[in-house]
């Protein structure tokens, strides 16, 4: 190792990432030979390196939607972005633009909706997504009563809300229920379902009563800390689904699942 | 091979980096379409016989880069959530989906760095031309990338001081 160039952070880092030639490689090894702490470091470095690319590698074998081909051909088929951004525009509501490209359900509810304010709307995706922040991180106790007495946690909340529940069966979109538990609302109690896949990737259905019969709204998309939200407003009660494990389109899937199996 | 077939052929590429940029898949796929189309409309500004590869990065950092100035989400939600807590590592699976986690709790201009050096294997040199910043930042920014990583991942805040190693 030479007086003149001490070692420095850049140094380690290339030498982390392989970027050195072998003179200079050579004299971080012998540097790093007497301090087990920054071999350490160096190590931890390449470890998560490894990690990283063991997590994002699979996507170059994902199958190339035809959006991308036909935008990679320099054909401009503006029309085909997100397959439902089509629909969405066709209904005539989409002056929001660019962060809606994923409703995909919109056909569905489109027909017997009434649009509503969206800032009257937004607080339940927020407070949807302050309790997922909250609760799905927990190991212990990420609900109160657990799947094993669904009977008993849909009738409780049940009565706590004044609403006919039922927990959705997401076992389609491999999810399966852990419990729930109530939770303070703005005007009164909330109830929370926790599902979980099994890697562990978790999502919650936050469920409200309306007091006064509502406008419905459809799906709606909001996202904050990474936490996705979907909501819905129905007359009686709204909906949110959160996640910070799945992707957009996986939610909005779940979401229409949801909405089905609890359309009155 | 003309442009088109080598466009499609970096198309898996680009999904990667832009899948670990923005996390969220219908937005990364958003993300590579726009680029591709800026890309072709662009073409003419692309040099011959350079990297069609790093130039497709310098595009979609560009493209990126405006939308998150431009779009706000649908909803605009207040900014006084907690911090989504990290779920301590008990399994290998619940161990990644960490790191993914972490890496979008990075600030985007060191997330960017972090992995164009990692997944895509640039030299330094070239991820300095593909952000148009200089090299110098490159190697701090990179540098506080793994270090905020590290503290994460160690499920700490990510407060830990920059060690000066001389």
């Amino acid at each position: 190792m030479s007086e003149e160039s001490p070692i420095t952070e850049a140094d380690l880092h290339a030498y982390a990432d392989g970027r050195l030639g072998a003179p200079r490689r050579a004299e971080l090894d012998a540097w790093l030979a007497t301090r087990p702490e920054e071999a350490e470091r160096v190590a931890g470095i390449r470890e998560t390196s490894a990690q990283l690319r063991a997590f994002y590698d699979p996507v170059l074998g994902e199958p190339v939607p035809a959006r991308l081909e036909l935008a990679a051909s320099g054909r401009r088929e503006r029309a085909s972005r997100g397959r439902w951004g089509t629909a969405a525009f066709a209904a005539g509501w989409m002056a929001l633009g660019a962060a809606l490209g994923a409703l995909a359900t919109w056909q569905i509810v489109a027909t017997r909706v009434v649009p509503a304010p969206a800032a009257e709307n937004a607080a339940i995706a927020r407070r949807a997504a302050v309790a997922h922040a909250v609760y799905s991180p927990e190991v212990r106790h990420p609900v109160e009563v657990g799947a094993d007495q669904e009977q008993h946690l849909v009738t409780w909340l049940s009565k706590r809300l004044g609403l006919k529940l039922k927990a959705p069966r997401l076992e389609e979109a491999g999810m399966s229920l852990v419990g729930g538990r109530l939770l303070p609302g703005e005007v009164g109690p909330v109830a929370q379902f926790m599902y979980q896949s099994e890697r562990g990737r978790r999502m919650t259905l936050y469920v409200r009563a309306e007091s006064a019969p509502h406008r419905e709204t459809a799906f709606r998309y909001a996202r904050e800390n990474n936490v996705g939200v979907f909501y819905w407003v129905e007359q009686t009660c709204s909906y949110a689904i959160a996640s910070s494990d799945l992707s957009k389109e996986e939610l909005l899937s779940i979401a229409t699942m949801v909405y089905k199996q609890l359309e009155p | 091979m003309n442009e088109t077939e080598r466009l499609v052929d970096l198309i898996p590429r680009l999904r990667r980096y832009a899948r670990a940029l923005v996390s969220d898949r219908a937005s990364a796929d958003d993300l590579v379409q726009d680029t591709l189309e800026r890309a072709w409309a662009k073409l003419h500004l692309y040099r011959r016989g350079t990297d069609l590869r790093a130039w497709l990065f310098t595009v979609m950092h560009n493209v990126h880069v405006n939308k998150v100035r431009s779009s706000r989400p649908t909803d605009t939600l207040d900014d006084e959530m907690p911090e989504l807590a990290l779920r301590p590592p008990q399994a290998d699976a619940l161990l990644v989906r960490d790191l993914d986690r972490a890496i979008a709790l990075l600030p985007a201009e060191q997330r960017a760095v972090l992995l164009l050096v990692t997944l895509e294997d640039l030299s330094y040199e070239e991820v300095a031309r593909t952000l148009g910043i200089p090299i110098g930042t490159v190697m701090s920014r990179l540098s506080r990338a793994r270090e905020k990583l590290r503290a994460l991942m160690l499920g700490q805040s990510a407060a830990a001081k920059l060690k000066v190693v001389k």
